[in-house]
């Protein structure tokens, strides 16, 4: 197995699956409809030595742990309507992303750190969103950086009243860097601060306390010590209320995906991945369902994990998320499908004739949110359509999430792709929009064209509509498709993910391409920067007996 | 309405607007404090005997008049300037030192002021109701004497906060008055100051260990590159000496009196028996008090004191006794912890600057109790007092996981849960003490049973002068 990338490196590979019961970093507890996730992050329990996770500051291994426990709340506990984010700790609420931690990580380890943060964060605004689940911050103490920045991504924020609790973004002042999960991006697009005020409190290390947090809308209330309890379970209720999620369970068990992990090869039920290391390149395969899949929303809970498109797509999810940490020298992922596409488009219709019960409703905002990772992966993604594919509907997002598409143009041999309503704006891309309205979006009227095209398309139809990139004979098939990955993998890994993900997100922003743009451009910039991790930068010597010594030159 | 003639100073206070205009607000804000959580039952009808500061000569700072405590006359007063006084350690070393606040410190400096600010207050709401207990005029005197200059070492920070923190300070200078000592809303900042001192014990404890780490924190601060911060912390320590005065002489006179006590029953185990204060509830107080000012001093490895050293911000105590003043490449050996065992390890000295303030504290310490020692020895007892471990009993810092003996020796949880109220006091011993302070002595040159008068009286003053007196 490849050497994971970090300088405060895990020693095996690490893993994405966690379950509550052996949960080090938070408590999960229930009450009727509200979920109580209480932080207590153990000092010693950090990813990799090197550094101890102290005033409830977080590493990755935390955020995994997060981001299962809102998972699962969506998909094991319908009743759930409202989740309090708050703090074991006393007088401490958060302290922010581990700065030591940062400090020892390398560049591409802090990219995923952060991109993993934020896809966990805006999960919790998706489930806002869409599903019905609010998330109230209750801010039992200091609340810095990374712990504001969660904070933000809740629907409304309670601070405790103690006259020295406040909530803060110090990187700049303190650290010469950024928030990392957008803090800036959501004070003055999300909770709207004025931009002067927030250009004040993104300058102060101590933050802001008290009234003035309120009236500066950095929080929604605050609440003296001895009210706060009362105060956090009043609001979470009355947010419940407003939930249209099931009042009962039972929800569905997420149990372990039970992947076959080795050298060469990942293998799921539904999906696997087999890696050519020597062309820098892995082929991700991902199998239709055999037999039809459940039809109403009964035999669906009943099949839990096991109904096709939720186990394929977590399998999916799991895949990415490895490869991105894992598997740094994978450059290029073909994309393939297998099966029979009949089957997955039956399963597209269950999804739309029942996308208003919660569970279906939580299985295509899974797929959409695991589909964003793939637009969001900074890895060339290659779809290769071949004889015996399955790229229809839900699928075909994926050849359309691909950065290019091959299809074999074959007379001897039947090779189509399909669409479904799912392709119709169901499964939007963090910019809002559909991956088909991204695709066409120098040519409109095209989505239309193609979405009422009920049969499949044939490889020189498919080409002709502009759904895949190239329609290779047979005769050049093998060639071509060779040929583009070599050629992709000898290029520069940066200017491709640069490239990529300029091109990946045509169109509209939203606060979503704005966070993960300005983490890219602004963020993952002064990340680099002498300033920050030079030898005399603010982030090398902070917690050290030196001071920062900067280099004072604007670009 | 803010006049200099009321608020006795030496910062020009009648041409400075500024100050005066913040003042107008904070000082009544000041005096109703006061008056809330000053002394409980000793502000309308009593006048006490205490010394104002009214100027820092020495004729000036000992100037002793009868008061009632709420007209105090508190005062700003910055010890006389040294000229062309250079930053004295750190990255600043050499330059000279600053009449104003850096921007780029700004904040750093406004955390320590109002973290020293917070702890004026705060004991004078903890030690609030000890007058009803007070075994004689004197002592009440010197608690009420202590509680006015912890009144002014508030000022005295408040003034830093007015004249060089803009809106931020006077916020934070609201925030210094709206914090109450135990108050579950608006605690104090630290926690040892959220307790109250309900015994004279505890009292003289605290005047002898806590006021010892405000010694040691002054002192600290005493060196600061902020030049309006070293001169207001230096005229600070002349008041802090009298309430270490008051506690190490408070210890001291009923160690002695244990002593007479032991002398005429033969063992100590019957001091109790005759109304005193046995030797292992001293040293149970001793554990405790030491501890919980060990603590005070914060985390033996802390990023924060090196980057206040490297700043020159707070630097460490009598840093002109240091020969090398930069500490760049100096390494201090500590204990630490290490999945539950001790070992000693080197660290950049900027980063162990709490553990080398603690280690001048513990030092301090010691002198006293070796005095209290001296008395044991003349009295022909053998007992003797002691600083326990540094590792006992702590809440912060590398020892706060682990449990310890006095003498440092390492305990299970269940062991420690067991024997604790063997090194530190039960709440048997709590009742014990209150019940024997429940009569307080009003009557003038009277004593408690449990303690003996003191040498002298204040100002060359009779031991049986009228310290406070009551006028209906
Ligand atoms: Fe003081
Ligand atoms: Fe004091």
């Amino acid at each position: 197995m490849a050497t994971p990338d970090s300088a405060v490196s895990t020693q095996a590979p690490l893993s994405f699956e966690r379950h509550p019961c052996s949960y080090q970093h938070w408590k999960l507890t229930f009450d009727g409809p509200v979920a109580t996730l209480g932080m207590d992050v153990q000092e010693d329990a950090g990813l990799a030595p090197g550094y101890k996770l102290k005033l409830n500051s977080y590493d990755l291994g935390v955020d995994i742990e997060l981001a299962d426990a809102i998972t699962r709340i969506r998909f094991e506990h319908p009743e759930v309507h409202t989740v309090v984010v708050t703090s074991l700790r006393e007088r401490i609420f958060c302290a922010g992303a581990n700065i030591f931690m940062l400090r020892g990580s390398t560049h591409s380890w802090k990219v995923n750190f952060c991109k993993f943060t934020n896809e966990t964060r805006l999960g919790m605004e998706d489930a806002s969103a869409h599903s019905g689940l609010k998330f109230l911050a209750a801010l039992n103490g200091i609340c810095a950086g990374g712990g504001y920045e969660l904070a933000l991504a809740c629907d409304e924020i309670i601070l405790i009243d103690d006259a020295n609790s406040a909530v803060s973004l110090p990187e700049t002042p303190l650290l010469a860097v950024l928030p990392g999960t957008g803090g800036l991006t959501r004070v003055v697009d999300k909770r709207k601060v004025r931009r002067d005020l927030a250009d004040f409190f993104g300058t102060i290390a101590e933050g802001i306390k008290g009234k003035r947090a309120v009236e500066w809308r950095l929080v929604d209330a605050v609440v003296p010590t001895s009210r706060f309890k009362e105060a956090v379970a009043k609001r979470a209720l009355e947010l419940a209320a407003t939930s249209d999620r099931p009042s009962s369970g039972p929800g569905v068990t997420l149990n372990p995906l039970s992947a076959v992990i080795t050298e060469d090869a990942y293998t799921y039920s539904s999906v696997s991945v087999a890696f050519d290391r020597a062309k820098r390149s892995a082929t991700m395969t991902v199998r239709a369902p055999q037999t039809p899949v459940e039809q109403t929303p009964e035999a669906i809970l009943a099949a839990g994990d096991q109904f096709w498109p939720l186990r394929c797509f977590r399998e999916i999810d799991d895949a990415i998320l490895r490869l991105r940490v894992n598997e740094r020298e994978i450059g290029t992922i073909v994309l393939k499908t297998e099966g029979d596409s009949a089957l997955v488009l039956g399963a597209d219709q269950v999804l739309l004739d029942h996308a208003g019960h919660w569970l279906v409703r939580e299985v295509i905002h899974f797929i959409k949110r695991t589909l964003k990772r793939v637009d969001l992966s900074a890895r060339s993604f290659f779809a290769v359509i071949e004889p015996g594919s399955a790229f229809a509907g839900t699928l075909f997002e994926l050849a359309l999430a691909a950065d290019r598409s091959y299809m074999l143009d074959d007379p001897d041999q039947h090779n189509t792709v399909h669409l479904s309503a799912m392709n119709a704006g169901i499964l939007p891309m963090s910019n809002g929009i559909s991956r088909l309205q991204a695709r066409f979006y120098g040519t409109p009227d095209q989505v239309a064209t193609v979405l009422a095209h009920a049969e499949p398309f044939e490889a020189a139809d498919a080409l002709d509509a502009g759904l895949v990139t190239f329609a290779p004979d047979e005769i050049d098939w093998d060639d071509e498709v060779r040929l583009a990955v070599e050629g992709r993998a000898s290029m520069s890994p940066d200017a491709l993910t640069g490239m990529e993900a300029n091109l990946r997100f045509v169109g509209p922003e939203t606060m979503e391409t704005k966070i993960f743009g300005r983490l890219t451009a602004w963020q993952n910039w002064i990340f680099q920067r002498p300033n920050a991790v030079g030898p005399k930068g603010a982030l090398t010597s902070y917690g050290t007996s030196d001071r920062a010594e900067f280099d004072y030159g604007r670009t | 309405m803010i006049s200099s003639d009321k608020i006795p100073n030496n910062v020009d206070l009648h041409l400075n607007k500024r100050l005066q205009r913040a003042l107008e607000h904070w000082q009544p804000a000041y005096i109703q404090w006061w008056r809330d959580m000053g002394p409980q039952g000793f502000q309308h009808f009593h006048e006490i005997y205490v010394r104002t500061a009214i100027s820092v000569d020495a004729a000036g700072w000992a100037h002793f008049e009868y008061v009632k405590l709420p007209e105090y006359r508190w005062g700003i007063f910055l010890a006389d300037p040294v000229v062309n006084r250079t930053i004295g350690f750190g990255d600043f070393f050499g330059q000279p030192v600053w009449q104003e606040v850096p921007g780029e410190f700004r904040n750093q400096l406004r955390r320590l002021i109002v973290t020293q600010g917070d702890t004026e207050p705060a004991s004078v709401e903890q030690q609030r109701w000890l007058g009803h207990r007070c075994p004689s005029l004197y002592d009440m005197r010197n608690l009420f004497q202590v509680n006015v200059e912890e009144g002014r070492h508030l000022w005295a920070m408040v003034y830093l906060l007015h004249s060089y923190f803009g809106r931020d300070g006077r916020d934070e200078a609201e925030d210094l008055l709206a914090r109450q000592s135990g108050n579950q809303d608006k605690p104090r900042i630290l926690e040892a100051f959220n307790e109250p001192i309900d015994t004279w014990l505890d009292f003289f404890m605290f005047t002898m260990f806590t006021d010892r780490d405000g010694k040691s924190q002054l002192l600290s601060l005493s060196e600061s590159s902020l030049d309006p911060l070293a001169r207001t912390t230096r005229f600070m320590l002349t008041e802090e000496a009298h309430h270490m005065f008051v506690g190490d002489t408070g210890i001291h006179r009923i160690v002695e009196r244990t002593c007479q006590l032991m002398k005429e029953s033969g063992f100590s185990e019957d001091v109790r028996r005759l109304g005193g204060i046995d030797l292992p509830t001293i040293q149970k107080h001793i554990n405790l008090w030491f501890s919980l000012s060990l603590d005070l001093h914060g985390n033996e490895i802390s990023t924060n004191a090196a980057s206040y050293f490297a700043n020159g911000l707070k630097g460490r105590a009598e840093e002109g006794k240091w020969t090398e003043h930069r500490v760049i490449e100096t390494t201090y050996d500590l204990d630490i912890v290490e999945n539950g065992a001790v070992k000693r390890e080197a660290v950049p000295m900027r980063n162990a600057m709490n553990e080398v303030l603690r280690d001048w504290y513990v030092d301090d310490c010691q002198s006293g109790v070796t005095r209290w020692n001296k008395t044991l020895e003349k009295y022909g007892f053998s007992d003797r007092l002691r600083l326990p471990d540094r590792k006992f009993n702590r809440g912060i810092g590398q020892f706060a996981s682990i449990h310890t003996d006095p003498d440092g020796h390492m305990l299970s949880d269940d062991e420690w849960a067991r024997r604790k109220y063997e090194w530190l006091p039960s709440p048997a011993d709590k009742k014990y003490l209150l019940s024997i302070m429940n009569q307080p002595i009003y009557e003038t040159g009277k004593f408690a049973n449990y303690i003996a008068p003191p040498a002298r009286g204040v100002n060359r003053t009779p031991i049986n002068f009228e310290y406070v007196r009551t006028e209906m």
